[in-house]
C-alpha cells in the first residue's frame, strides 16, 4: 500500500474516533438544516402573500429563494466550522512529538500534505453528501431548476477545498491548535474582507485584482450556476498554492 | 555501519555539537553518554536525517544522511526521547500503520506483527487503545515501532526512561539481543545501562566527544593511583600523617566519617599488607580494609565537570568498592 493511503486511513480513523468529527459534523448539519428551513418558510409565507394579492397560483422560484440564500449563508459556516476540522492536522503531531517520527519514516512530506489535506476533504465531502438531503427532499414536493444547485456543491467543494488547504497551512506554522484555528480564521476572513476593498477601489485595475483575490465572487458564481474557467482557476490554484506553503513550512522546520 | 566524521550542529550562535566523530561497526552497541543537553539527541537527529548537520558528513551503511535521506530513513529503525504514539489507535493499529508507511504489506506485515508482538510481549494489549497504556507499554510500542522493518541499523534514544527495573531489564537484555545481528546506538545519562549491553562508550559533554572506549578501558584509563579505603575502630587525631609514615603510601585522604581514611599509593603497588600491619601495631582497632577503583559513574563526573566544579570533600569521590 503506498504511503499516501495509509496516512489517508490513519487520518480517517483519528477523525473518526475523535469527537471532532461528530461535533463538527452535527452543528455543520444542524445549521445547514436549520437555514435551509428558515429559507423555506419564508419563501413559503412570500408565495401565501402572493397568492392574496394575485389570487390563483403564484410562481415561487425555488433555486432564487432558497438555494442562492443558503448557498450564500454557508460560506460563513465553512468558515467557522472548517479550521476546527484542520487545526490538529499538523499541529498535533508537533505537540505530541510523532512529527519527528513522520519525518523520519521513508516518506515525503509531499505525501504526508497530501494524504492529510485528502483524509480530510474526504471528511468535508460525507458531510456535504448529508446535506443533499435538503434538495432531494425538496425535489419530492417542488420543481426547482437542479442546474444552479449542482454549481452550488461544486461551489462548496471547491470553496470548502480551499478553506481546508488554508487551515492545513494554518496547522503547519505551529505547535498549539487553538493557534492554528484562529490563525486560519484570520486569514480566511482577510481573505473575505478583500471583497470589501475591491468594490471600494470600483472597477479601476488594483479594484478589479484585488476582487479576484478574494474568494467571494468566485462563490458566487457557481451559486448563480454559472462555471468560469477563472473561478475554477482560482480556487484549484489557490488551493494547490496553500498544501505548497504548508509544504515549505513542514520542510524548513528541520533547518531551524 | 555508522560513519560519523567531523559534525557540527549550529543553532544561531549555539552551538549544540562540535566536531563530533565517532564509527560503529556491524552488530556493535554503542552507547552515547552524556549529561542532558550534552547534544545526543542533536546527534541522534543528525543520522536519522531530521535535521542536517551544519559541518561534517554523517554515513549510514554507505548513505549519505544529508544527501541521500530517503536511503537512510529505509535502514534506520528510531525511537526518539518521546514514544511517537497515536494515542487514539490501538496498538495492532498503530503498528500496522508504520509498517504500511515502511512498505510492508500483506503477509509480510502480518509477519513483522506478529514478530515485534512477540518479542516486545505486547500480544495481550494488541487491541488496547494506546491511550490507556502505562508508560512502560508505551515505550514498549515505540521500540516496536523502530523494530518493525527489521532494520541494520537501531538508534534509540534513552529506550529505558520512565521504566520499572524489570521493564528496564527486559529491554536491555532485548537490546543485547539485537547485537550481532543489528548496530545500535543508544543515548543515555544511567550509567550501570551502557556497561550492561553496550560494547563501547562514547562520552559526549557540552557538544564534545570527551572519551570513547570500552566501558572497563575508560575506568581503567582514569585510574591514576591505587587507593584503599581503610576504617578503624579508635583512630588517632593525626590519623593521616601517621598513614603516611607506611612506605608506599603517597596520599592519605580523610573523608566525612572520622573513622574512614582513604589511602592512595603508585598504580600497580599493593600496600594492604603494610598498611593492615601498620594498624594493627598501633593497636587502632582495624574494622574493614577494601580497594576502591573508580567506576564508570566517577569517570563520567570527572570528564563532564570541569576542575573548579569537582566536588570538595573527599568522600564524593569514593567509588562503589569492588
Amino acid at each position: 500500500m503506498p504511503p499516501v493511503q495509509a496516512i489517508i486511513r490513519k487520518e480517517l480513523r483519528s477523525y473518526f474516533v475523535s469527537p471532532i468529527v461528530y461535533v463538527v459534523g452535527g452543528v455543520f448539519l444542524l445549521t445547514f438544516g436549520f437555514l435551509a428551513y428558515l429559507y423555506i418558510v419564508f419563501t413559503g409565507a412570500q408565495a401565501i402573500q402572493l397568492m392574496q394579492m394575485q389570487g390563483g397560483t403564484a410562481q415561487i422560484n425555488l433555486n432564487d429563494l432558497v438555494f442562492r440564500n443558503l448557498f450564500a449563508s454557508m460560506r460563513f459556516v465553512l468558515l467557522l466550522i472548517l479550521p476546527i476540522l484542520t487545526m490538529r492536522l499538523l499541529a498535533e503531531e508537533r505537540k505530541l512529538r510523532t512529527f519527528e517520527f513522520l519525518m523520519t519514516a521513508p516518506i515525503r512530506v509531499s505525501e504526508i500534505i497530501v494524504g492529510k489535506f485528502i483524509s480530510v476533504y474526504l471528511v468535508f465531502i460525507g458531510m456535504l453528501l448529508l446535506t443533499t438531503l435538503v434538495p432531494l427532499t425538496l425535489a419530492l414536493f417542488s420543481d426547482f431548476d437542479w442546474h444552479p444547485v449542482l454549481t452550488g456543491y461544486l461551489g462548496l467543494l471547491l470553496l470548502g477545498g480551499f478553506f481546508l488547504a488554508v487551515g492545513l497551512f494554518a496547522s503547519s506554522v505551529t505547535e498549539n491548535q487553538i493557534v492554528a484555528a484562529f490563525t486560519s480564521f484570520g486569514l480566511l476572513l482577510m481573505c473575505w474582507l478583500l471583497a470589501g476593498l475591491g468594490s471600494l477601489l470600483g472597477d479601476t485595475p488594483a479594484g478589479q485584482v484585488v476582487s479576484y483575490l478574494s474568494f467571494m465572487e468566485h462563490y458566487d458564481h457557481l451559486v448563480r450556476g454559472l462555471i468560469d474557467t477563472k473561478d475554477l482557476v482560482y480556487y484549484v490554484s489557490g488551493t494547490v498554492l496553500m498544501l505548497f506553503l504548508a509544504h515549505r513550512i513542514v520542510d524548513a522546520s528541520r533547518w531551524k | 555501519m555508522i560513519e560519523v566524521c567531523n559534525i557540527t550542529k549550529r543553532y544561531g550562535h549555539l552551538t549544540a555539537i562540535d566536531r563530533v566523530t565517532f564509527r560503529v561497526e556491524k552488530g556493535e552497541v554503542l552507547a552515547f553518554l552524556g549529561p542532558n543537553g550534552a547534544g545526543k539527541t542533536t546527534t541522534m537527529r543528525i543520522l536519522t536525517s531530521f535535521i542536517p548537520a551544519t559541518e561534517g558528513t554523517a554515513q549510514v551503511a554507505g548513505f549519505d544522511c544529508a544527501e541521500q535521506p530517503d536511503e537512510v530513513k529505509k535502514r534506520i529503525g528510531y525511537l526518539p526521547e518521546t514514544p511517537p504514539v497515536y494515542q487514539e489507535l490501538t496498538v495492532a493499529e498503530y503498528l500496522g500503520f508504520v509498517g504500511k508507511l515502511r512498505g510492508l504489506s500483506g503477509t509480510s506485515l502480518t509477519q513483522a506483527l506478529d514478530r515485534v508482538m512477540e518479542r516486545l510481549s505486547l500480544g495481550s494489549v494488541r487491541q488496547r487503545l494506546i491511550a490507556n497504556l502505562s508508560r512502560g507499554y508505551r515505550q514498549r510500542v515505540g521500540l516496536a515501532q523502530a523494530l518493525i522493518h527489521d532494520p541494520p541499523v537501531l538508534i534509540l534514544d534513552e529506550p529505558t526512561v520512565g521504566l520499572d527495573p524489570k521493564q528496564i531489564i527486559e529491554i536491555r537484555e532485548l537490546i543485547k539481543s539485537l547485537a550481532g545481528s543489528h548496530s545500535v546506538i543508544l543515548s543515555t545519562h544511567i550509567l550501570p545501562e551502557a556497561t550492561a549491553v553496550c560494547q563501547r562508550v562514547v562520552i559526549i559533554n557540552g557538544g564534545r566527544i570527551v572519551a570513547e572506549d570500552t566501558p572497563d578501558q575508560l575506568s581503567a584509563r582514569l585510574r591514576k593511583s591505587e587507593k584503599i579505603s581503610v576504617t578503624l575502630k579508635v583512630p588517632p587525631v593525626n590519623v593521616a600523617d601517621r598513614f603516611r609514615e607506611v612506605p608506599g603510601v603517597e596520599h592519605v585522604l580523610t573523608t566525612a566519617d572520622p573513622h574512614t581514611v582513604l589511602i592512595e599509593c603508585a598504580l600497580g603497588r599493593d600496600i594492604r599488607e603494610d598498611v593492615a600491619r601498620f594498624a594493627v601495631g598501633q593497636n587502632w582497632g582495624l574494622l574493614e580494609m577494601k580497594p576502591v577503583s573508580m567506576t564508570l559513574e566517577d569517570v563520567f563526573l570527572k570528564l563532564t565537570q570541569r576542575e573548579d566544579e569537582l566536588p570538595k570533600s573527599n568522600d564524593t569521590t569514593i567509588g562503589e568498592p569492588h
